[in-house]
């Protein structure tokens, strides 16, 4: 650990880690029309590990964590290489995009596009690298072996 | 038939992922597999037409699968096919039922789908592809059992011995297919194409078919591949996927074989092989090793067979690859049993092990003289066939025919000698040995396949004609005015003398040559050179590496500017025009140039400082500078992923800072302040120029343009930059978040490895 815990970044994490995840989501999928995207997402949720792992260290960044970072990390490239080749599978180029209107009670008319996936997965991703980076970076070898 | 090609890559991961625990039902999947494979192929052989399949990938390159089911096809899909099915039951009994056995299975499956697909293969595009495949899963089984250094390392040499070989095929059909538009066999046939470019080509091809085949001076690989436990040798490195290099050559034999230089390098190696794997197989007292130098041996016979390229030797090829396939597979198997059931294979140790095994001995016995070419087996039919060819041979190719027909009856001799060897070896009860002790008695699961397949090999024999009329259609789909037929009983001819005269000189030297006498040490075989070379390039790599890799990060930033820029000049003044800075705008706002400013300023704040830390954060607020010229120039995505990326180096900066000393250290001597400065200084100016000079010398019209037309009606975004990155140029991204996996997954281990070799230098005293 890096010296003492601080107070502030301790509230700080509370309170945001959670914001931070739900704006990184509102970027990821906001990306098609306006900026942000998969990279810019992921990045905005590993600045919420960053600062989870700031206010508590490798430790509790562990604990929050779902999955391995490992397991981000494949699990967007493969959500990434599915997108690209599904529509190989009907005939089409890879990588063509198809659009689909839902229409979903209260929320109203939706576009989905199929691209939308392919940056899921680069999000995946990038939240994977940040984390898997962090931790290979940032756990204390004498905390790992207490 | 893609269909039940795919289903061997499906069975071979369903029984290494969701089967894992249950080993058998694996297994059975995959003989499962197999057989439906052999089916269709007995069934879709029976038409006339020849079915086939292509999917078309890059047309202009010839790039894509052609599968073609001819009859040469439909013989090796069941060779492969059948015999897969056959060691793989076998294997349930061999092995244990561990992890090591689940890894084993699958990828076998796999390396069977593989082969199925490259005899099918309609284009050396196509079997290439397949023949990669093969490759490697044959260095995964070889070097099944991980934790022997020697397995390790014959797989490593097989891998590359085969996978130069693999780059030699890759050249020939590109060559190929630039200089003739086409490696499809059928079209190649129709229209051979001929040149200097051509002949290159096909040198090329041999080459990798030499390799993969285990023709002199590449033949050393495959005794070390014995390493692999039995059922992988007598599948791969004996009845298949070394026949891979015979199925090339085959394939290509009837079209190019009328070439001298062809004919003399097919016979060359053929016969240097026969040699060789004979004369070191009647050495071996190993007898595995001893099937291995016989396999060799019967390589180069192959390839004198098929590659000769005349009709008649095509057919006799067919009918004895048939014939080896049966009996070393059923030999190797049965020294599987052997040992499985005494603990040893050695022919010098084993003992008495006939009369403790009698239908072994009987069945073993089938096989070996099948091997040595004793009638009535089938080894006998398709020996005679070949030898009765080869006496035509030199009619059709002149000399290269003699030495072929020479070199076949001596290396024939030689068989019959190891042959006789390794039965007496095996079986025999020798005086003054301990009698070898039985362990445990085979099961059905080890014995039944051996003695199938050895079965086969009288069978086989005893209706000759039967079995060469169905191999009428392999040998004509090769080569159209390729057919003959085999018999039992030749009549008193010169091939039928020949044979006596094998046999009977080849029990001479079985009787008479001592093992000793005969364990050649050729220094300057292709196994030395290999080794040789492979040391060399380790060494060389090593000595360059400490030359280069110094460890000092100010030379290895050095280095990469000054090359840099010095290359940027070059190119730069090679194209100087000043025409190209005309329509150079200094500016837009004058917000521009405040930020612009404050960079310059924080820049060289940073020379002035000597906290790491510090450095790190003003560099950043740099990077922060560039968002905001981004963001004022209208390009809000990069000046939020710029902002983004500034935030996560810091903190990364922070996470590796802590590993190292606060405070620079001093320069080193040889690049003092001055020098360092100079560097610096010189980089930023070249870059800039270069950058002001590009952006004005445009050539073509801009691509955007077309992306913001395409953006909302192709791709259904208003974000241009979000749609490039995911649909237009989706491949990009693809290709770079894969990058920074790969990254990533450097990073953690370096790290680890770092803190282990922390952690062992702190432990030493």
């Amino acid at each position: 650990m890096m010296g003492r815990t601080s107070v502030v970044l301790d509230e700080a994490d509370r309170w945001l880690f959670r914001v931070i995840i739900v704006v990184s989501l509102f970027v990821l999928f906001k990306g098609h029309n306006a900026p942000g995207g998969g990279f810019a997402g992921g990045l905005i949720a590993g600045g919420a590990f960053v600062l989870r792992y700031l206010a508590g260290g490798a430790l509790r960044l562990r604990r929050t964590l779902v999955f391995r970072p490992l397991a981000g990390i494949g699990l967007g490239l493969f959500v990434a290489a599915v997108t690209a080749l599904v529509p190989a599978l009907v005939g089409d180029p890879a990588l063509t995009s198809s659009i689909t209107m839902l229409d979903i009670p209260v929320i109203g008319e939706v576009k989905v596009v199929s691209s939308a996936f392919f940056d899921v997965g680069v999000y995946l991703l990038v939240v994977g690298v940040v984390v898997q980076i962090l931790l290979a970076l940032g756990s204390d070898p004498l905390e790992e072996r207490r | 038939m893609t269909l039940l090609l795919a289903l061997h890559a499906l069975a071979a991961a369903a029984m290494l992922t969701v089967l894992r625990r249950r080993p058998l039902t694996g297994a059975w999947l995959g003989v499962a597999t197999l057989s439906a494979m052999a089916l269709f192929a007995a069934v879709a052989g029976t038409t006339a037409d020849a079915p086939s399949v292509s999917w078309q990938w890059v047309e202009a390159m010839g790039w894509g699968i052609h599968l073609r089911l001819d009859g040469f096809a439909v013989l090796m899909v069941l060779v492969v096919s059948v015999l897969g099915a056959l060691v793989l039951g076998y294997a349930t009994s061999y092995f244990d039922m561990d992890r090591q056995f689940v890894r084993f299975a699958g990828i076998f499956v796999l390396f069977a789908g593989a082969m199925n697909g490259l005899v099918m293969s309609g284009d050396l595009f196509t079997m290439f592809v397949f023949w990669e495949i093969t490759s490697v899963t044959s260095f995964l089984l070889i070097g099944l059992n991980d934790e022997s250094a020697t397995a390790r390392f014959a797989a490593l040499r097989a891998l590359l011995v085969t996978g130069a070989g693999g780059l030699c095929l890759l050249a020939g059909l590109t060559l190929f297919q630039v200089a003739s538009g086409t490696t499809s066999f059928v079209e190649m046939a129709a229209d051979a194409p001929t040149g200097r470019v051509i002949d290159v080509a096909l040198v090329l091809v041999l080459l990798g078919a030499f390799t993969k085949s285990a023709q002199f001076p590449f033949h050393f690989w495959l005794p070390g591949a014995m390493a692999a436990p039995t059922p992988v040798s007598a599948y791969l490195h004996s009845a298949t996927m070394v026949k891979a290099g015979i199925v090339l050559i085959a394939r290509m034999a009837p079209i190019f074989g009328d070439r001298a230089f062809w004919q003399w390098l097919i016979v060359g190696a053929g016969v240097a092989t026969m040699m060789i794997g004979g004369m070191r197989a009647l050495g071996q007292t190993d007898a595995k090793l001893l099937l291995a130098h016989s396999t060799v041996s019967q390589l180069g016979m192959l390839t004198i067979l098929f590659g000769i390229g005349v009709p008649i030797a095509t057919y006799a090829g067919v009918a004895h690859l048939l014939a080896h396939a049966v009996f070393k597979a059923g030999l190797f198997l049965g020294v599987g049993m052997v040992d499985h059931s005494f603990g040893t294979r050695d022919i010098s140790v084993l003992n008495d092990v006939g009369r403790r095994m009698r239908l072994a001995m009987v069945m073993g016995g089938l096989a070996a003289a099948s091997m040595a070419g004793i009638i009535p087996l089938f080894g006998f039919a398709t020996k005679e066939k070949s030898l009765a060819a080869l006496l035509k041979t030199p009619d059709y190719v002149g000399a290269a025919g003699t030495v072929a027909l020479v070199g076949v009856v001596v290396g024939s001799v030689l068989t019959v000698g190891y042959s006789i060897r390794l039965f007496t070896g095996m079986f025999g009860t020798k005086p003054g040995v301990v009698a070898s002790e039985l362990h445990h008695a085979p099961g059905f699961g080890l014995w039944g396949p051996v003695y199938l397949i050895s079965f086969a090999s009288l069978a086989f024999g005893l209706w000759p004609s039967a079995v060469g009329r169905l191999l009428d259609s392999p040998a004509s789909s090769l080569d159209a005015k390729s057919a003959g037929e085999l018999v039992l009983w030749p009549g008193f001819n010169t091939a039928f003398g020949l044979s006596v005269a094998i046999v009977l000189v080849g029990v001479v030297v079985a009787r008479l040559i001592p093992l000793r006498l005969i364990a050649p040490r050729l220094r300057l075989s292709g196994e030395g050179i290999f080794r040789v070379t492979y040391d060399g390039l380790l060494e060389f790599s090593r000595i360059a590496t400490s030359r280069i890799q110094t460890g000092s990060l100010v030379a290895y930033v050095g280095v990469t500017m000054v090359v840099i820029s010095a290359a940027l000049v070059v190119g730069a003044v090679s194209g100087f025009d000043t025409a190209l800075l005309d329509d150079l705008v200094w500016f837009d706002s004058p917000a521009q140039l405040v930020i612009v400013g404050a960079m310059v300023v924080l820049a060289l704040v940073v020379l002035f400082i000597e906290q790491r830390f510090v450095a790190a954060l003003v560099i950043g607020g740099v990077g922060l500078g560039c968002a905001a010229l981004f963001a004022l120039h209208g390009a809000p995505d990069l000046a939020l992923t710029q902002v983004l990326v500034e935030t996560m180096t810091i903190v990364v900066f922070l996470l590796v800072l802590r590993q190292v000393p606060q405070r620079f250290e001093a320069p080193p001597k040889w690049a003092p302040r001055a020098v360092r400065v100079g560097i610096a200084v010189a980089v930023g100016a070249v870059v800039a120029v270069f950058a002001a000079l590009v952006s004005g010398s445009r050539s073509g019209p801009s691509s955007g343009i077309d992306y913001a037309e395409l953006s909302l009606p192709e791709a259904g975004g208003k974000n241009i930059v979000n749609v490039i990155l995911v649909d237009f140029r989706g491949f990009d991204t693809f290709g770079e978040i894969t990058v920074l996996a790969v990254a990533a997954l450097g990073v953690a281990n370096l790290v680890k490895m770092a803190r282990r070799e922390k952690t062992t230098t702190g432990d030493r005293p």
